[in-house]
């Protein structure tokens, strides 16, 4: 048997003919009546905030969002204005990205290898250790901080963005380890005898099986742990800004929308959409590696 | 920015590279050793970057907060004080009624997400609109904690009888007759803590839905076909091949949602500060350790949660054993 | 050239040369060119590009370049960086508790040196002196003062600019008597996310102060007398009676309005209410803020209520210290407390100075807050502030239960009895 070739290019999830049962018309109508529904419960909350980031703060707290639909109409962009004009917001969305990025590469690589070893290796203690690993989940953030930073602090890291690249990548390994041996482990081993049979050692399997076949689940990982380091503020706040503002991320410049009372927090509605457009971005770029299809029925079970 | 761009792309290009040229490296070097000790060697190899990160980052400082938990408040001049500072945990009345809250958001968080995860990912599998579905019950993730403070105020927000409500969800519940209700600060029946373990639901359930939905399109569809064939009805189809082919990954997906119930507290902290009966362990471990500065009680808390995972590992390893042998 | 013009010449320079070098031991100005100074703050929003504001002058003055960070967590940051030893040069400190922890490890330094002290204590509040003392050094200074517990009104409702309620029963009696469309006496919201409860402590404050007078008031958060003493109790069987019964909305709308929204009721149509109490602050935040002063609100101070404490006035501020001490940040922290930096901080508005010679106050409201807090007869600090913060979260979260009616007065003292026999030990 053939090693699996890299998949093609993957289109709209397009469902195949033979894998859809065609459902009743009544039926049908349900199914959409159930997604429709939990769309509009989803969407209604950030809906709710879209439409009050185009309110002028002195109606906000008079009236509720739904009444900005009838007259008069009070629309106005002076929210988003309010925050792009915030001092250094564009340095601070460059920075976000700086920091942003390798946070995401650097982990996801670096958890694949160990993925692979902890499904498709015997070793002795094998399974606690992975079990620890996962564990690790559950290690308060804040209860690193102090360490960590003292340890940075000795090495001259302070202030530079290596400091969060790493911190993140040691933050979000758990995770990454814990969701690709998942899928890496639910491949057929079938797949990885034969090609085994054909002569390829492991560093072969891994990354002309094991990787080509995972691909949604780095996908999801990548969308997850992008999201989690750009939406991150503490972290960021503790390693850089108590040495350097100059590399603050876009969390921070939005977080110093408000001032120490409170006010101004209806800046935040706009903020909060103007920073959302890049994991969206990047989600749905992401979005069509969750392809039916792509891994050809590999859980066999 | 120039030297800044060059660094980030070196790191991006060059880590993975790096990584790559150690696994081939070090296969190339384990090559001279007989079979027998490279197969000993090798996972470690493997495994040795993530269990670097790992070691530093997380396992270093728990150490030492394991170590901290016995000790007292001060920290210019720390007193061994053995037990004590659990002992305050378990006897203080405020700690305990964090517990009971922490139970409920375990149960209802993880029941919640997970399966309005799964339901979602089953259910928009067969309509066109997939990703637009996809995007709108992912799009809660994508919002920071700040804002999404903002808008449940918004959703939650009371305003007194008779006057405009500004508030979603009282605007809502005053259509039917129903007099405005204070969600956040409201002790009976824990409704504000369901309402904050609401806000949670809606912003994880995305998480769920995307990991579920990844590991469905991985099903082969012919197991589905023949099962069909052989005369299921859909749900039958859904409870005998899929859900079971689904139980490796729904495991991990409770078993993330557990944990990060277990760690909430930012939602807590800002919107109540854990007033109305809604307060959390994760919470006063927070507030101990940097309000408070009182980091001997803060690392006794830390530990508690660390203990509390312990049977939800045992349940993993469990897994995995059953996993293997029917692999 | 006259010759005797000439003779002037040199002395003309020597002149020029004298007023360039200034006149302070502090060294030359432009040794600073091209250094920063790392400051962080809790300021954000309007407040931070006031703060920067405020330092251009000295920026553009000595070449140096001020880095400012700010965030709400300044609690965490301190104490991460404290306790790892990475911290910025000037910082905002959380409270006078953990001015004196940071000093105590060493890490705060003494500021005798680097202000110019006797100009310093002339021209500051000497409460507000003392308070940023540890073992007899300054090592804080107050960059922003509050007044707190002012009565805040609507003239459109009823004017009482001429003559002001003196005590507190004249207040009670002078709310109902000129009620007129309002539904209740007081606006309450004590709702403010993780801080909730603390506009309750002040009420609690305020009456302390004023029925059992300043030294029990420092006693008590001093630890030294039970929460459930009488003296105490007393104050909250007043808030409870006196207050929160005769509150907009009632009980549920106090717990659940945030405080900046709070004082709207004042100005609607139909008015919710006579008096808001509320500190000097308020100003910049919430309804009042496209609102006229003068016009379309006024305050009158707290009144007295025991004659044998009348004057007391409670303020509180925003502490500041340094970590480091390079030239810069030194010249920095030095120039702060000026009266010419906290010019421009207080023509902003919305904040008030600790200097009493810093009088660019841009309307008469603020005018007349800052001669509050200069010229109080008893000035007292925010006791909570003061408190240590396992006490101070406690007070607040005692003040939502009792607010709200999820306990009663002798229940919530019991809570913080408890929780004071906790805090004040280490």
């Amino acid at each position: 048997m053939t090693i699996l070739a890299v998949p093609e290019a993957p289109s709209a999830a397009e469902p195949e003919p033979a894998a859809r049962r065609p459902v009743r018309p009544r039926r049908k109508l349900v199914l959409h009546l159930a997604v429709v529904a939990l769309m509009i419960i989803w969407v209604t909350p950030t809906l709710g905030l879209l439409v009050s980031s185009f309110r002028p703060q002195s109606v906000l707290s008079k009236s509720g969002w739904w009444t900005a639909f009838a007259p008069p109409y009070h629309f106005t962009l002076e929210n988003y204005q309010g925050v792009l004009e915030q001092s250094g917001i564009g340095q601070a969305f460059i920075n976000s990205l700086f920091i942003a990025i390798p946070a995401t590469v650097i982990p996801l690589f670096v958890a694949a290898f160990a993925a692979y070893a902890f499904s498709w290796m015997e070793f002795w203690g094998r399974d606690v250790l992975f079990v620890v690993v996962v564990g690790l989940l559950v290690v308060p953030l804040q209860t690193t901080l102090i360490p960590v930073l003292k340890a940075f602090a000795d090495w001259g890291l302070t202030g530079q963005f290596l400091a969060v690249w790493l911190a993140h990548t040691g933050y979000g390994l758990p995770f990454a380890v814990y969701l690709l041996r998942n899928f890496m482990g639910s491949l057929p081993r079938s797949v990885f005898e034969s090609a085994s049979l054909d002569g390829a050692n492991h560093v072969v399997s891994f990354f002309r099986i094991a990787v080509p076949m995972s691909v949604p689940a780095f996908a999801a990982l990548a969308i997850f742990q992008f999201l989690f380091v750009w939406n991150d503020l503490l972290v960021a706040l503790i390693y850089i800004g108590l040495s350097n503002s100059d590399n603050l991320p876009m969390t921070a410049a939005m977080a110093n929308l408000v001032n120490s009372l409170g006010g101004g927090w209806y800046l935040l509605g706009a903020a909060a959409f103007l920073s959302m457009i890049l994991p969206l971005a990047v989600f749905f770029g992401l979005q069509r590696y969750f392809v039916r299809g792509i891994v050809g029925g590999a859980v066999k079970g | 920015m120039g030297s800044q761009l060059i660094t980030a792309v070196m790191v991006v290009v060059g880590v993975p590279a790096v990584l790559i040229a150690y696994i081939w490296g070090t296969e190339r070097l384990i090559s001279l050793a007989p079979e027998q000790w490279r197969r000993r060697v090798r996972p470690w190899l493997w495994i040795g970057p993530a269990l670097g990160f790992l070691g530093f980052f997380l396992v270093y400082p728990t150490i030492r907060t394991i170590i901290r938990s016995l000790y007292g408040k001060s920290e210019l001049k720390p007193k061994f004080v053995g037990l004590d500072n659990f002992r305050w945990f378990f006897t203080n009345a405020d700690a305990r009624g964090a517990l009971l809250d922490n139970v409920l958001w375990l149960v209802f968080l993880t029941l919640f997400t997970v399966g309005i995860g799964l339901l979602v990912a089953v259910l928009v599998d067969r309509v066109r609109y997939e990703a637009w579905a996809k995007s709108i019950i992912f799009l809660p993730l994508a919002i920071s904690m700040v804002a999404a403070g903002v808008i449940w105020k918004f959703m939650y927000d009371y305003k007194p009888p008779g006057v405009a409500q500004t508030g979603t969800l009282n605007a809502a519940i005053g259509t039917v007759g129903l007099g405005p209700i204070g969600w956040l600060q409201s002790p009976a029946f824990r409704v504000s803590t369901f309402a904050l373990i609401a806000i949670m639901v809606w912003m994880w359930t995305g998480f769920a839905m995307i990991i579920i939905s990844a590991a469905l399109k991985g099903i082969d569809p012919e197991l589905l076909e023949a099962a069909r064939v052989d005369g299921a009805n859909e749900w039958q189809v859904f409870r005998k091949v899929t859900f079971p082919l689904l139980g490796p990954t729904l495991a991990v997906v409770s078993t993330t949602m557990i944990i990060t119930s277990l760690k909430t507290f930012d939602i807590v902290y800002t919107l109540t500060n854990g007033n109305y009966d809604t307060d959390v362990i994760a919470n006063l471990m927070i507030k101990q350790m940097f309000t408070f500065g009182d980091f001997g009680r803060a690392s006794a808390v830390a530990v508690v949660l660390l203990l509390a995972i312990v049977p939800i590992m045992a349940f993993n390893i469990r897994q995995f054993r059953a996993q293997e042998s029917v692999r | 050239m006259k010759p005797w013009l000439r003779g002037l010449v040199p002395l003309a320079v020597v002149a020029l040369a004298a007023t360039a070098c200034g006149g302070d031991s502090s060294g030359d100005d432009t040794d600073l060119k091209g250094k920063t100074v790392t400051v962080i703050g809790t300021w954000g929003g309007d407040e931070q590009k006031a703060f920067l504001e405020m330092v251009k002058p000295w920026e553009q003055q000595t070449g140096a370049t001020v880095k400012y960070t700010g965030t709400r967590d300044i609690n965490t940051i301190l104490t991460t960086g404290v306790a790892s030893g990475v911290l910025p040069d000037l910082a905002g400190l959380p409270g006078p508790g953990q001015m004196v922890e940071y000093a105590n490890a060493g890490k705060l330094l003494p500021l005798d040196d680097v202000l110019d002290l006797p100009t310093y204590q002339s021209d500051t509040a000497p409460a507000l002196v003392e308070l940023g003392k540890v073992e007899g050094k300054v090592h804080g200074v107050f960059i922003k003062a509050a007044v707190k517990g002012l009565m805040w009104y609507s003239p459109k409702l009823h004017d009482y600019a001429s003559t002001p309620p003196a005590t507190w029963t004249d207040l009670l009696s002078q709310a109902t008597a000129n009620q007129g469309a309002a539904q209740a006496t007081w606006c309450l919201g004590i709702e403010s996310g993780a801080a909730s409860g603390w506009p309750a402590t002040d009420w609690i404050e305020d009456l302390v102060l004023r029925t059992a007078g300043p030294d029990a008031y420092a006693q008590w958060y001093q630890g030294k007398i039970k929460w459930s003493d009488p003296a105490i109790k007393n104050a909250f069987q007043m808030y409870a009676n006196d207050v929160v019964a005769k509150t907009y909305g009632g009980a549920r709308t106090a717990v659940s309005t945030n405080f900046e929204a709070a004082g709207d009721p004042l100005f609607a149509a139909k008015p919710g209410c006579v008096f808001l109490h509320q500190a000097s602050f308020i100003t910049g935040l919430g309804g009042f803020k496209d609102k006229k002063a003068g016009t379309d609100y006024n305050f009158f101070p707290f009144p007295d209520i025991n004659p044998q404490y009348a004057g007391a006035v409670e303020g509180a501020g925003d502490l500041f210290g340094m970590f480091h001490d390079t030239p810069a940040a030194k010249s920095l922290m030095k120039y702060l407390v000026t009266a010419d930096a906290q010019n421009i901080w207080v023509k902003i508005g919305g904040a008030l100075s600790a200097n009493k010679k810093a009088t660019g106050y841009p309307d008469d409201i603020s005018k007349r807050s800052a001669e509050i807090l200069a010229n109080a007869k008893v000035f007292a600090f925010d006791a909570s502030d003061l408190m240590p913060s396992a006490m101070n979260d406690a007070f607040w979260r005692g003040m939502v239960a009792l607010t709200n009616g999820s306990k009663s007065v002798d229940q919530t003292l019991a809570d913080l009895d408890a929780a004071q026999k906790d805090a004040y030990t280490s």
